[in-house]
């Protein structure tokens, strides 16, 4: 445990539309990859409705198990400053969505495959908001995954009810829903984390 | 419903002034904070207490993610923005005091009149041609960071009536592991407004709120150029550490 004290959060507030998001923010996966899943959905408060000004982060694995990600996410420009955008040749493990005027996000990426053998592979998620205080971090689970998952310790340690919020539903072949409830009912409300 | 009013707001952030002793985040259900009523988890976080490699490691960014200019926001228009030119300066560190080197700081700020480059800021303060307000940079060797701006101006907002933000910058910064994350605002000596921010005072512990405000440092200042400050950051995070062979 470390000593220095840390240094509080403060919420994001609703002007960072213009510097924290960048052009192909959503697009993990290489140009035409073909295995190519996306993962969607809504985020929503307390009152059922969607949230326009959340910002959703995904950092995960590479379809390799690699967790050594890339650099170039958000590569630039050096003549003009402007965002050239990834080059799609490695995997960045990065990806960064801002909720559209309808509270949608979404990340077209590839699966994430286990980091070692035995351990349950999800995308990491950080969320961010206005009147969101303090960030928030969950677990993107795909269903494919449900038989492993079911033995993993923190997902059977939780009531049932809960668990589901932790599993993205399939849609359609390579299209999956993960909604975000901020604020719900007993069994609605996305399980959040906390790493201490 | 009636807005409240900063009486209201006030004598609220008073009733929660130090109950949170020695917790350095908000509650993110802090009531004077009115958009945080509908948009806080009411169920208690699940703690994890064997975070899985992939919450112990993090993003990587590269010199290719940044370019030269954008530690400069004067610097990013054909003219010089209006207000009171600049430096910020500090090191990224981790709860162990070992600096966080190579990573990404973003940030993001009004311009000298308290306007954002942002479509839905309605505060009638003009817009600077000259200033956009967004910067990155990557920490160095030492964990440091500096920025070339100016000083961003107070501005209102409707959290209730009368309600004035405290000049401020945004910051946004990674650290080794994805969980060490942080977005937060670093905010000038001596502003008046503080004790009437329900934001700021969202931090109930007082020598945590502090530490939210950098220091002006005369040995930084740049005779005939800017005023200089000083900022320091902690990632807090996870206490459990991954190492990949290699990496």
């Amino acid at each position: 445990m470390g000593t220095l004290p840390p240094t509080p959060s403060q919420t994001v507030g609703p002007f960072y539309g213009y510097a924290l998001p960048f052009p192909g923010g959503e697009e993990l996966a290489p140009a035409g990859h073909p295995g190519t899943i996306t993962v969607r959905g809504t985020v929503y408060d307390g009152a059922g409705a969607p949230v326009p000004d959340a910002l959703v982060e995904v950092w995960q694995a590479g379809p390799d198990g690699s967790l050594a990600g890339a650099p170039g996410s958000l590569r630039r420009d050096p003549v003009t400053g402007a965002v050239a955008g990834r080059h799609g040749i490695d995997f960045t493990g990065f990806a960064r969505s801002a909720t559209d005027a309808a509270g949608h996000w979404f990340v077209r990426t590839l699966p994430p495959a286990p980091h070692r053998s035995g351990a349950v592979p999800h995308l990491a998620v950080c969320v961010f908001a206005r009147g969101l205080l303090h960030h928030l971090y969950t677990r993107i689970h795909l269903p494919e995954h449900a038989t492993a998952l079911s033995t993993d310790p923190l997902f059977a340690a939780l009531p049932p009810n809960r668990r589901a919020t932790l599993v993205a539903a399939e849609e359609r072949p390579g299209t999956y829903r993960f909604d975000i409830h901020l604020q719900a009912g007993a069994s609605e409300e996305t399980v959040f984390l906390a790493f201490p | 419903m009636t807005p409240s009013t900063q009486a209201d707001v006030s004598a609220e952030i008073a009733a929660l002034r130090g109950t949170r002793p020695g917790l350095a985040h908000p509650d993110r259900a802090y009531a004077p904070y009115r958009s945080s009523a509908l948009r806080h988890p009411r169920k208690p976080l699940v703690v994890v207490r064997d975070p899985e490699a992939v919450e112990l490691s993090g993003p990587v960014f590269g010199t290719t993610d940044v370019t030269e200019l954008d530690t400069d926001l004067t610097r990013q228009h054909t003219g010089e923005p209006l207000g009171e030119r600049m430096t910020v300066t500090g090191r990224v560190l981790d709860r162990d005091g070992r600096p966080v080197r190579g990573q990404l700081v973003e940030i993001w700020q009004a311009n000298a009149a308290g306007r954002y480059a942002h479509q839905r800021d309605g505060h009638p303060a003009p817009l600077d041609p000259n200033f956009t307000g967004v910067g990155r940079c990557r920490t160095d060797d030492d964990g440091r960071y500096a920025f070339t701006t100016i000083k961003p101006g107070p501005y209102p907002w409707r959290n209730h009536t009368n309600a004035w933000r405290p000049a401020h910058i945004h910051f946004s910064l990674f650290g080794r592991a994805f969980t060490q994350r942080l977005v937060t605002q670093m905010y000038f000596p001596g502003d008046p407004l503080f004790p009437y921010d329900p934001i700021l005072q969202a931090v109930t512990d007082d020598a945590a709120r502090d530490r939210l405000v950098a220091a002006y440092d005369h040995d930084l200042s740049v005779p005939e150029w800017s005023l200089g400050y000083r900022w320091d950051i902690v990632l807090d995070g996870p206490a459990a550490t991954w190492i990949e062979e290699g990496r």
